[in-house]
């Protein structure tokens, strides 16, 4: 795809330890993922997989250890590269489904690509008007994968990804994800259920 | 400026539709207003004396019932998250929803403040002084309130903690408005004088509120 800087990136962790209300989830946690790699995050109930997304995404600060972005876009932090996918759509029920995806690419700003073009792609060009109240589990996760697609970010950060969608959305789910690879993207997923791509594990919390 | 105004457009429009929470804060104004001559009874000299207070008093009550939601409703769908990772700084992003909050809940205060004078027996110039005096100090109120909303997202129960919280620092605003409409209405006090504190009041709240807003929700992550 047009624009996206093809140039190696490596985002590695080195001794990272993440501490939660005063209990520790992880510690000494080394990890490595290159541009164009898939890293599958595991393990049990609690072990931080959803601690480490948000490390990465600068939204906890780590208790201890590095996190660093070689090869990003000097100008901007690692957080500002990345898109983060959480547990929670952060989609307004007031506002449709095109006034929602409208909001973000405007917000989040950046190389942005057709907004329309990536509901197709989800799957929800037929409801572009409809108020996000009205969508089910699986709609809103397909409509935050649309923007995943409608603003370009290099880092995916992705929590239970595969959450609430039918087979042939996971499908077209592994679609995306294998072309955004492709591009040279960066990709790593909270996950219990396999991911439906070529990718790595790292596991967190010994083998439960 | 794109985010910004993207920003400040979302909020706005939320608060417009349907359950937003522009119409909540004019409705109890107006409940608040109207009920005062019933309960002060049919005593106009006695109402066009307390009718300032009482409108003040009214929008300040009503301003906080709402700012309550400011970030909340943003944190418990995860785009807080979004909005803290974004390039966009997050003081200015605050900047932007408290903006837009007064402009949605805030102005329609002030647009129905000469509807409601004629109720408590002010003349054109007595409404006339407290519109201008409460278009001058709710963005204070807002900007302060924010503060309070920030800290109130990460603790359970923020809503009650809100109003402890930002009460204090609205009380200046609340003694130098009702100050300047009464200076206007009957003396003997000028009415710059103030009227320039409140100003000033908004003035300090807009630089200083974004900034606590912003820190106290960086402190809040989790």
């Amino acid at each position: 795809m047009s624009g996206l800087d093809q140039a190696k990136m490596q985002l590695s962790g080195r001794g990272v330890a993440c501490v939660r209300g005063g209990r520790e989830v992880f510690s000494g946690l080394d990890f490595a993922a290159v541009s164009g790699e898939a890293v599958a995050v595991t393990g049990r109930n609690g072990s931080g997989k959803t601690s480490l997304l948000r490390l990465i995404a600068g939204l906890l600060i780590p208790a201890g250890g590095t996190i660093a972005l070689d090869g990003g876009d000097a100008e901007l932090t690692l957080p500002e590269q990345c898109h983060y996918l959480g547990h929670r759509d952060a989609l307004k029920p007031a506002l449709s489904v095109e006034e929602n995806l409208a909001f973000w690419a405007d917000f989040l700003g950046g190389e942005r690509g057709d907004a329309a073009a990536s509901l197709t792609a989800v799957g929800l060009d037929h409801a572009t008007h409809l108020p996000a109240a009205f969508l089910s589990a699986g709609q809103r996760r397909r409509l935050s994968l649309a923007r995943l697609l409608t603003i370009r970010r290099r880092i995916w950060l992705l929590d239970e990804p595969t959450t609430a969608l039918d087979v042939a959305g996971q499908d077209m789910f592994g679609g995306l994800m294998r072309d955004h690879l492709a591009r040279g993207g960066l990709i790593i997923a909270a996950t219990h259920a396999p991911l439906g791509i070529d990718s790595r594990e790292l596991r967190i919390g010994g083998t439960a | 400026m794109t985010a910004l105004s993207a920003l400040i457009r979302r909020d706005i429009r939320i608060a417009l539709r349907v359950g937003g929470g522009a119409l909540i804060g004019v409705l109890f104004f107006l409940t608040v207003v109207v009920l005062m001559p019933f309960a002060v009874g049919p005593d106009l000299a006695l109402l066009s004396r307390l009718g300032p207070a009482i409108l003040w008093l009214g929008a300040l009550l009503a301003s906080l019932l709402t700012l309550d939601r400011l970030f909340m409703a943003d944190h418990e769908d995860g785009s807080l998250d979004l909005i803290t990772m974004s390039r966009t700084p997050l003081e200015l992003a605050c900047a932007a929803k408290a903006l837009a909050h007064w402009l949605a809940a805030g102005l329609p205060l002030i647009v129905a403040t000469p509807v409601l004078g004629l109720l408590l027996n002010l003349d054109m110039v007595a409404t006339g002084a407290v519109a201008l005096t409460l278009l001058a100090g709710t963005p204070a109120l807002t900007f302060t309130g924010m503060i309070g909303a920030g800290l109130a997202v990460t603790l359970h129960r923020g809503g009650l903690l809100m109003a402890v919280l930002v009460l204090p620092l609205s009380i200046p605003v609340l003694i130098f408005g009702v100050a300047a409409s009464q200076a206007a209405i009957v003396g003997p006090m000028t009415f710059g004088a103030p009227f320039s504190i409140l100003c000033a009041l908004s003035l300090v709240s807009l630089v200083v509120g974004p900034f606590a807003a912003a820190a106290s929700l960086r402190h809040g992550l989790d």
